[in-house]
């Protein structure tokens, strides 16, 4: 149980798509104009992810070291081209709202890389956990930077949810400045590298203060104990 | 029993198993791909006639027609283009036709806009289907954003004067947006275009050319 909480953390936080391996930055340019667009794709390839990497860790040890990388791709690509044929008979209206990100999700170099760096070394379970924690992780990159994106560039947070999720989620739209102009850099792709270069340069800091309280602590553990007991 | 062999794991590292597998993947996967080809490929014929409809509907009324509107279609070359028309006909005549006129937007790319007439030559409505416009900017030509799109709706190439035809910049009637001239400039040109190409093909789309030959013996 421990192994897989591991894992996920290291697939939200530790080891993020995103913020830490820098993959898959060419569909999220391309989508993160609005925080819901960012979901639809962040749920989208989670789904590929998981299936991907059950997948090939199901058949790793058959598939040898010589042709694996054609041999992923095609199994990759085959399970992309399912998923759009499939949404797109069947649930047409998420169609209209997903189309568009489905295709790219080939493209997405993390699905590739986690085949190649941990689905094809380890169990199914292990495989299946790895995938939703790197799906879930890049689908919290994908609304985070959409989500800032939004909100500077039109004012607005998770507009037309309701078209992706439902009438029911439609609490979730909120205009934050009625008749806002817009700033419009966001929306267009230099805003997308600004926003993701100002959270990477976020998420570093605040893993250097981890790291600098951890080794405060091991240096000297009774201050900073008094200061927990304090707060 | 010798071919099965191949797939004992001692055999792995030979040349054969590698073809073997990739090619028993390759073909494994594209029998999958032609399974849900045929098993979706229905389904998603319908769902793109029914967006097709939901098209139509905006720019010629429900109601105004009693026929399937969708598989009406007549082709009309038009110079180098050929345009696919649907017509709406009440009681067999054609009451309104509806099509595509292509428009360079901002920087050349592509933009489409259907646009619904009357037997008159009067604009039923217009909707752009697709744009590579500058979100925030040219966007508003979309009616999710804006409800600039409706204003052509009732006009025709008398209402204005075609000279009037063009955005208020150029001393025509429409509004422009602020920061965007060219989009709408597009747009105006495209509309316009339609209509020139009705009253061209006015026959020809009407379905009327045995009738007119007819009155006139």
């Amino acid at each position: 149980m421990n192994q897989y909480r591991g894992i996920f953390t290291e697939g939200l936080w530790g080891n993020n798509v995103v913020f830490t391996q820098m993959l898959a930055l060419c569909p999220l340019m391309a989508v993160t104009t609005t925080a819901t667009n960012g979901l639809g794709m962040g749920l989208a390839t989670t789904g590929v992810l998981l299936a991907s990497n059950m997948l090939i860790a199901g058949c790793r040890n058959f598939i040898t070291p010589d042709v694996r990388i054609p041999v992923f791709v095609l199994l990759i690509a085959s399970l992309v081209t399912l998923a759009d044929m499939a949404i797109n008979a069947w649930l047409h209206e998420l169609y209209k709202v997903l189309g568009l990100f489905i295709p790219l999700i080939v493209v997405n170099c993390a699905v590739l890389g986690r085949a190649e760096a941990f689905a094809s070394k380890q169990p199914v379970q292990a495989a299946a956990v790895d995938g939703l924690a790197m799906g879930l992780g890049y689908t919290l990159a994908l609304i985070l930077i959409g989500g800032c994106r939004e909100i500077l560039g039109s004012a607005t947070l998770f507009a037309h949810a309701s078209l992706l999720l439902g009438d029911s989620f439609a609490f979730l739209e909120t205009t934050l400045i009625p008749q806002y102009k817009g700033f419009l850099l966001m929306l267009l792709p230099p805003g997308g590298f600004l926003v993701l270069g100002f959270l990477l340069a976020g998420k570093r800091a605040l893993e250097r203060r981890a790291q600098q309280r951890k080794t405060r602590l091991a240096m000297n553990p009774n201050p900073a104990a008094g200061q927990t007991a304090a707060l | 029993m010798n071919l099965l062999a191949i797939f004992k794991p001692e055999h792995r590292q030979t040349l054969h198993y590698q073809v073997v597998l990739l090619g028993g993947v390759a073909l494994l996967t594209s029998a999958v791909m032609g399974i849900a080809d045929r098993l979706t490929r229905t389904d998603i014929a319908n769902r793109q006639l029914e967006d097709l409809q939901a098209t139509l509907q905006q720019v010629v009324p429900t109601g105004s027609y009693d026929n399937d509107l969708v598989r009406d279609t007549v082709t009309i070359q038009d110079g180098e283009r050929r345009v696919l028309v649907y017509r709406a006909r009440k009681a067999g005549q054609v009451q309104a036709v509806s099509y595509q006129v292509n428009a360079p937007g901002y920087g050349n790319t592509a933009m489409v806009v259907i646009i619904g007439v009357d037997r008159n030559g009067t604009l039923l409505g217009t909707r752009v289907i697709s744009h590579n416009e500058t979100p925030g900017l040219g966007d508003k030509i979309e009616l999710s954003k804006s409800d600039w799109i409706l204003g052509f709706t009732g006009r025709s190439l008398t209402n204005p004067p075609p000279e009037k035809w063009g955005v208020k910049k150029d001393g025509g009637v429409f509004d422009q947006f602020t920061g965007a001239t060219i989009t709408p400039r597009a747009v105006v040109k495209a509309v316009k275009g339609g209509l020139e190409f009705f009253t061209a093909h006015r026959a020809a789309l009407l379905d009327e050319a045995g009738t007119v030959a007819g009155a006139k013996e």
